[in-house]
């Protein structure tokens, strides 16, 4: 094995870097954390400018491979929230994987240019983990399709211009035979999005499909094969886009602060901050395996569901220790005075709850390498 | 990068795979108890040359690399061999004499100082080691002596022994203690090093080996009619070992490689802020605490699902549960080891501790 990174790597790392210090600035987090949307356009749009989004996308980037673990491991431990180019880089894989050549050719320059996002439709009020089972219907008119249904966290849905939406277009087959995957423009008439606040800040949405007629043209991948192009899309979600690193950030400020406060002398703090920071290492290990995966063309569909379980469990445990270990201080929020780590603390624990269910939640992965990886028969 | 193995660690691993698959069954692991030695299949291991693989050249040796070196550790391990090359290789590195490199003696390394009375105390391979390489003082010395030929009587059945450093209360004369000093006490942190590296890479293949006869094992179990491979509360608990034993796995890796670059004078980083961490002592540290917890967990949920056969001496998983155990302990508490991370990581610490 060879961990070092070839001189083209790291010269993108760096670049990486010298972007999110200028652009993703102290402002533009506080911003992010105001709102609830944790994307920022001028963001995406200095990454894309130089050429970064385009190298790292999965499947299309002419870079090292493992440019696309750097692109994210970067946002990741930079704190700026990056959910809108995680989603959409996800779309552009997908798209490139298994979409027609007009949506190739429309959607997947718009994204690199860093100026479109899209959202993710899947879960529905009554659907969760069990996707397969979604009720938004889509029916064949003449040439177009009629949509009516809605869809649960949808991220972004406000923001972006497309939706990677789930419907179900044969009620008569066994559940995972009758579904197809819409890529449809946020602005088609009949869309309509509420927000839905949570307990770590980001803002989600609910959206509703009310007589939405579009075109066959929006449909990705083959109808009645939306259960593949779902799998292409969580390949590329778990493990891959980011999310398995937020024990960095966490670590970083959680120490700066602790020196100053004296609590970093005490061996028990040492011992938990050091086993974090082990985690912290193999989670980085396992992100790189999986991605190196991906941007090489193939799906590291049990390779991201292992590194998902393991990293946002570790992220668990370690904003819980984090909390602990700075006491009362570590329930303020952002900007109250003498909040731990001037409020990451509080901020970390409050959200690592979600990232072992969004993606797929811990027990959806852990059936996952029990069927594929141990050959155990489906438990359900 | 590339995280796969190179064509070197694949064809080293085939011929070390294949040798302890055939010579190192089970069986040879369960037979060997107490003591947790057997010569005969030492013998053999000699015919491949592993004894002198981690010495340079110039002394008769194959000169491995650290990278290398592992891979022949976690197919040990994969087989709990009875034989201390882990040891071996270590202490070969230090003190390499002929008899040594070719494996007709064997050597071993004392994981801690020798105590007042110049005793180094339940030395890894030391009841059946000639020569013990350890500190005494401010020396690194290495000690000829007769091993003891037995262990006390311990949980993962190793042989475990105490060793004089030298003559006087260790209550052996001089003529029974052949010293030399090779070098000044701190020579002894690299080789520990590459005893945690190796060692973590054992318990690799520990784990690897406890998953694979656990999933065999639900596979067949039949408990209300159906095997208990079928039940989710069994399922996930088992998901978790393949995650482990993977990161456990590239850790160990990314030790080794950070200690081929060490010895080839390169310096490694620690940039905790950024998760760069490429110095090799932080790297071995981390590498035998996560190793340890993936074998010990490892070993417990493949014990676990058992139910009371796997705490019967006649099923396998058993041996493998209690090396988990002793191999990684022999060291000391992990959390001590966590301790000495975390001063590489942050720094020592500038105040006594409180205690809050």
């Amino acid at each position: 094995m060879e961990f070092t990174l070839s001189e083209q790597a790291e010269q993108f790392r760096s670049e990486i870097k010298r972007i999110l210090r200028e652009v993703g600035t102290a402002e533009v987090i506080d911003r992010q954390h105001q709102t609830g949307t944790f994307n920022s356009l001028e963001v995406n749009r200095a990454l894309a400018a130089s050429g970064l989004l385009e190298r790292a996308c999965p499947g299309l980037g002419r870079g090292d491979p493992i440019e696309l673990w750097i692109l994210f491991n970067e946002l990741d431990k930079s704190g700026v929230g990056y959910d809108g180019i995680s989603v959409a880089l996800l779309a552009a894989g997908v798209i490139n994987h298994v979409g027609s050549d007009l949506q190739k050719q429309t959607v997947i320059p718009s994204i690199l240019s860093g100026e479109t996002l899209v959202s993710l439709g899947y879960s529905e009020p009554d659907h969760g983990s069990d996707v397969a089972s979604i009720t938004t219907r889509a029916v064949r008119d003449g040439d177009e399709w009629v949509i009516d249904g809605a869809k649960m966290w949808t991220s972004l849905a406000h923001e972006a211009q497309w939706i990677l939406l789930l419907t179900r277009t044969d009620p008569d087959v066994p559940k995972h035979k009758g579904l197809t995957m819409f890529l449809l423009p946020m602005d088609t008439p009949g869309i309509s999005i509420e927000p839905v606040r949570t307990m770590g800040s980001e803002r989600t949405n609910a959206t509703f499909y009310d007589n939405v007629r579009v075109g066959s043209e929006c449909v990705l991948g083959e109808v009645n094969g939306g259960w593949r192009t779902m799998g292409v899309a969580l390949a590329f979600e778990r493990g891959v886009m980011g999310g398995t690193a937020s024990g960095v950030s966490l670590v970083r400020h959680f120490h700066h602060w602790a020196r100053g406060t004296g609590l970093l002398d005490e061996p028990i703090v040492r011992e938990r901050l050091a086993r974090i920071a082990i985690d912290n290492v193999v989670a980085s290990l396992l992100t790189q395996k999986a991605a190196w995966i991906a941007a090489s063309g193939g799906l590291p569909g049990l390779e991201g569901s292992m590194v998902k379980v393991f990293a946002t469990e570790a992220y668990q445990k370690a904003a819980a220790w984090c909390q602990q270990m700075a006491g009362p201080a570590g329930l303020l929020h952002f900007h109250e005075p003498g909040a731990a780590a001037e409020g990451y603390v509080d901020y970390d624990a409050r959200h690592a709850p979600v990232t072992t269910i969004y993606g797929g939640t811990s027990e959806v992965n852990r059936n996952n390498i029990a069927e594929r990886h141990l050959g155990f028969p489906k438990a359900r | 990068m590339d995280l796969s193995l190179s064509d070197d660690q694949r064809a080293i691993r085939d011929v070390f795979a294949d040798f302890f698959t055939k010579e190192s069954p089970v069986s040879i692991a369960r037979a060997a108890e107490p003591l947790g030695f057997d010569d005969v299949l030492w013998t053999r291991l000699l015919e491949t040359g592993a004894a002198g693989m981690a010495v340079p050249e110039d002394h008769g040796g194959a000169a491995a690399t650290l990278s290398e070196l592992i891979v022949v550790a976690e197919e040990l391990g994969r087989a709990i061999a009875p034989v201390p090359l882990i040891e071996h290789l270590v202490a070969s590195r230090l003190h390499p004499e002929p008899d040594i490199v070719a494996g007709q003696g064997i050597a071993t390394v004392a994981l801690r100082p020798a105590d007042a009375d110049g005793v180094w105390r339940l030395v890894p391979g030391g009841a059946v080691a000639d020569v013990v390489v350890g500190v005494d003082g401010n020396d690194l010395i290495a000690v000829r002596s007769d091993p003891p030929g037995r262990a006390p009587r311990n949980h993962a059945c190793a042989p475990l022994a105490d060793r004089p450093a030298r003559a006087g209360r260790s209550g052996r004369s001089s003529a029974e203690v052949e010293r030399t000093v090779i070098g000044p006490a701190s020579a002894l942190a690299p080789a520990l090093d590459e005893w945690r590296t190796l060692t973590a890479a054992a318990l690799v293949g520990i784990a690897d080996a406890a998953l694979a006869i656990g999933v065999d094992y639900v596979k067949v179990r039949k408990q209300f009619g159906v095997p208990i491979a079928s039940f989710q509360a069994v399922q996930h608990a088992m998901a978790d070992l393949p995650i482990l034993i993977e990161g456990a796995r590239l850790l160990t890796h990314k030790a080794a490689w950070a200690g081929d670059r060490a010895r080839a004078g390169l310096r490694g980083t620690i940039d905790i802020d950024d998760n760069e961490i490429d110095d090799y002592p932080t790297l071995a540290g981390m590498a035998i605490v996560f190793a340890g917890q993936a074998a010990a967990h490892a070993t417990d949920r493949s014990l676990h699902f058992h139910g009371g056969y796997g705490y019967a001496q006649e099923y396998d998983i058993q041996l493998y549960y209690r090396r988990a155990r002793g191999w990684a302990l022999v060291l000391g508490d992990p959390s001590t080891e966590c301790l000495g991370v975390a001063e590489r990581l942050f720094g020592p610490a500038t105040a006594p501790a409180t205690g809050r």
